[in-house]
């Protein structure tokens, strides 16, 4: 039983550990053949132990719940320490939530590995970058395997360092290693948030591992949490501080754009499908937890719809097809906050998973633009790619179709319809506080911004006149197969994906195919105060109907501004002057930080540097001790000058004295 | 037997000690200088043996053959290093003998 064990959850991150150190210490002398199959075989045999362990799990189901309820696969590695009541194991647990983030991750951690294969197969760090990517993949298989919130968060940081060692990859280039920095810094503000949540809950609770936590929630009284309601909130929030670094949301996403200076496939799978979406999947673990404070639930919706707006409305503007990619990567994951906000904890998942597809597949989509057009990022030097890239255009087109929501055919159209809908329904944790209508107005702005954005970047790509240089066009190929391959498996997944999630409204759901069903033993308990998936089908409807009606919306006006060269763009732009202008210079936020915390920040080293460090430490302590014992050197040397004489008189003089003392 | 009281021997055992560290303290001569310690060596050893005595206890008579061994080996070597000094210099004058001050 314990081998089973180990061999299906203890393998499926040590697969990949074992791949980053292989490659990190030995990769460097292997043949660069040897170095893609180790790591690509690594992450292929966990997605397959991933497969086999889920399936175990699913075949010792047992009816009940809302259809089945699976058992918790546990495997404890070892007791990684122990003081006082706090005992940590370093244990790992498949539930069904983590069953959809290991099968997300190795999954589509295998196709990623296996394009960059092609992708990175000319650049001189090639085996450091698969050390790397290994990596990555085994902190976040640690994250969502670990049955506690140390390893959780031990997972946390190694996403963050993989991410900030992926990002600055390039390292020569002095503004790519500053991106990598600031992720870094930006995410550390985050966990130090998740550092406090996690000492207080300690407090609360007395113990970090999850099960522990869910039967203290259990067994609180309604008394209990009112008096406790205060400091519940406190530690909700302090962890959705940590997921706005993490994933990304007002006030911490300003990383994530500049992320993109990585490879195009690390931001495939980090900056779009897996190490993002932690915040997410953090607040579905805790979601019986978050449950207990509708307040956080309602912060964490309105953030996320303001992100996922102000994000939207910039990706607008990028002339970067990455850029425009990452600013659409924050707003869907305000999507998912709004879901997860509104108490919608499955709808959250969903959308995880439906967006890991579809945007993995348009950054990897955009890699192979990038790629064929020797590395030309500016949609403004593209345009008529179609002819030359067909399988590129033709995936990243469903990419765009899935992203933008087209109706019952893509998986994006089923999981942002069920956000809209939970934003909608009167019995979220949003109405409690009035703010239900507002989110959900954002939200549904902002899906017709998405379908708006996505689909101006695939037209200034692929449609219309090529506007590169005639050296660069003559050179456009197709990507190889390593690359499509990829493609073409993300394109199916970002169709089909969706219909594990048909609402009730059209039919659903579908046999076996019930992804709500799946998770509800993990997150319905909290999502039981807050959503009723029977809700009344009115408002499924007229969410659906407007998702529908401004995703054609924005569509059409993509296609009218610029399926043809037209002056439309150039007009709008007039007419809106300065209001885009703030949106082309980002809201300015990166000025507002660097001018306000940037400033404070700077101002505080110089206090350190020259109060403290130059002027006390330096002239107080160090040469401050160095005058004193200068002094009294020389003070005391008047005593020692060789007169023997003078010396025992001192010392008769001393005799003298300590004999006075004893009389 | 006539018995003189201890404190008449610690007298004399005091009053030798006070001339030898006078002495000590206020000549120049090397010889005059070492002779002096010897008489607080001895006045030391007087009121050790005085000691010994009243109390009937041996340890005083130890001690006092312990620093006239001391003594003995101290008044070698310094004997040694007054005539060699002396060969050398001609003179035995404390204050002068500044070689090594500085």
């Amino acid at each position: 039983m314990e081998t089973t064990n180990f061999v299906l959850r203890g393998l499926i991150p040590l697969l990949p550990a074992l791949g980053a150190l292989i490659n990190g210490t030995l990769g460097g002398r292997l043949p660069k053949a040897l170095v893609a199959l180790n790591a690509v075989g690594s992450m292929a045999t966990s997605f397959l132990l991933a497969l086999v362990s889920v399936g175990v799990m699913i075949a010792r189901g047992e009816p009940g719940g809302h259809g089945h309820v699976y058992p918790e696969l546990a495997y404890k590695a070892f007791t990684w320490f122990s003081a006082g009541s706090l005992n940590v194991d370093f244990g790992f647990t498949l539930d069904p939530l983590s069953a959809v983030m290991i099968l997300i991750i190795t999954g589509v951690g295998t196709l990623i590995h296996l394009y960059s294969a092609g992708y990175m197969w000319e650049d001189p760090g090639f085996s450091r970058y698969f050390a790397y990517l290994n990596f990555f993949c085994f902190a976040m298989l640690c994250l969502v395997l670990g049955d506690n919130l140390v390893v959780l968060f031990l997972g946390w940081e190694g996403v963050g360092v993989a991410s900030y060692l992926l990002i600055g990859f390039w390292y020569e280039d002095e503004e790519k290693a500053a991106a990598g920095k600031k992720a870094f810094i930006t995410n550390r503000v985050g966990d130090f948030a998740v550092i406090l949540g996690l000492f207080l809950l300690f407090q609360l609770t007395g113990s970090l591992a999850f099960a522990d936590i869910k039967s203290w929630v259990s067994m609180l009284s309604y008394e209990q949490v009112a008096t406790l309601n205060g400091l519940i909130t406190v530690i909700c929030l302090l962890f959705f501080v940590g997921c706005t670094g993490k994933s990304a949301q007002i006030p911490l996403y300003v990383w994530l754009p500049d992320a993109m200076a990585g490879p195009t496939p690390v931001s495939a799978l980090i900056h779009a499908a897996t190490m993002v979406t932690a915040g997410v999947y953090l607040i579905a673990r805790l979601s019986f937890f978050f449950a207990l404070s509708p307040f956080a639930l309602a912060v964490i919706a309105v953030v996320g719809a303001l992100t996922a707006f102000f994000a939207a409305t910039i990706g607008c503007t990028q002339y970067d097809i990455k850029k425009v990619l990452a600013y659409s990567t924050v707003s869907q994951l305000g999507f998912m906050f709004i879901a997860v906000g509104s108490g919608a904890f499955f709808v959250g998942v969903f959308h995880l998973m439906t967006h890991a597809f579809f945007k993995a597949l348009l950054f990897l989509g955009s890699g192979s633009v990038i790629h064929g057009m020797h590395h030309e990022q500016d949609m403004r030097k593209m345009g008529g790619l179609r002819k030359h890239m067909p399988i590129t255009a033709a995936t990243y087109f469903i990419g765009c179709l899935a992203i933008a929501g087209f109706p019952f055919i893509t998986s994006g159209f089923y999981s942002k319809d069920e956000i809209l809908w939970f934003a909608l329904s009167n019995q979220s944790a949003l109405h409690a506080y009035g703010v239900g209508t507002f989110v959900f107005a954002v939200a549904l702005l902002t899906a017709g911004l998405t379908a708006f954005y996505m689909f101006r970047s695939y037209f200034m790509t692929f449609s219309g006149e090529c506007r590169a240089d005639a050296h660069t066009q003559a050179h456009i190929h197709e990507s190889p197969l390593t690359m499509t391959v990829p493609l073409m498996v993300l394109a199916v997944l970002a169709l089909v994906a969706g219909f594990v999630g048909v609402p009730h409204a059209l039919g659903g759901p579908i046999p076996f195919l019930d992804m709500h069903g799946f998770l509800y033993q993990v997150v319905g308990e909290g999502e039981a105060l807050f959503t009723n998936r029977f809700d009344n089908p009115n408002y499924v409807y007229a969410s659906m109907g407007g998702a529908i009606v401004i995703g054609f919306v924005g569509m059409g006006a993509a296609w009218m501004f610029y399926g043809e060269p037209s002056g439309v763009p150039a007009a709008v732009v007039e007419r809106l002057g300065r209001v885009h202008r703030l949106i082309d210079n980002k809201y300015y936020v990166d000025e507002l930080y660097a001018a306000t915390i940037g400033r404070a920040v700077r101002w505080g080293g110089l206090f350190l540097h020259r109060v403290v460090d130059v002027f006390m430490i330096d002239q107080v302590l160090v040469q401050g001790t160095a005058s004193l014992t200068a002094f009294l050197g020389t003070a005391l040397r008047q005593f020692q000058n060789g007169d023997l004489q003078r010396y025992a008189a001192f010392i008769v003089f001393g005799v003298g004295i300590i004999l006075l003392l004893l009389l | 037997m006539l018995t003189l009281p201890l404190s008449w021997y610690l007298i004399v055992s005091a009053t030798l000690f006070a001339i030898g560290t006078v002495g000590v303290l206020v000549r120049r001569n090397a010889i005059v200088l070492f002779m002096c310690v010897e008489i607080m060596l001895n006045a030391a050893n007087l009121a050790f043996i005085a000691f010994s005595r009243f109390h009937h206890d041996h340890g005083g008579h130890v001690f006092a053959f312990m620093v006239i061994a001391v003594a003995a080996a101290e008044a070698g070597i310094g004997l040694a290093i007054i005539v060699n000094v002396f060969r050398h210099r001609r003179e035995l004058n404390v204050d002068d003998l500044n070689l090594m001050r500085h």
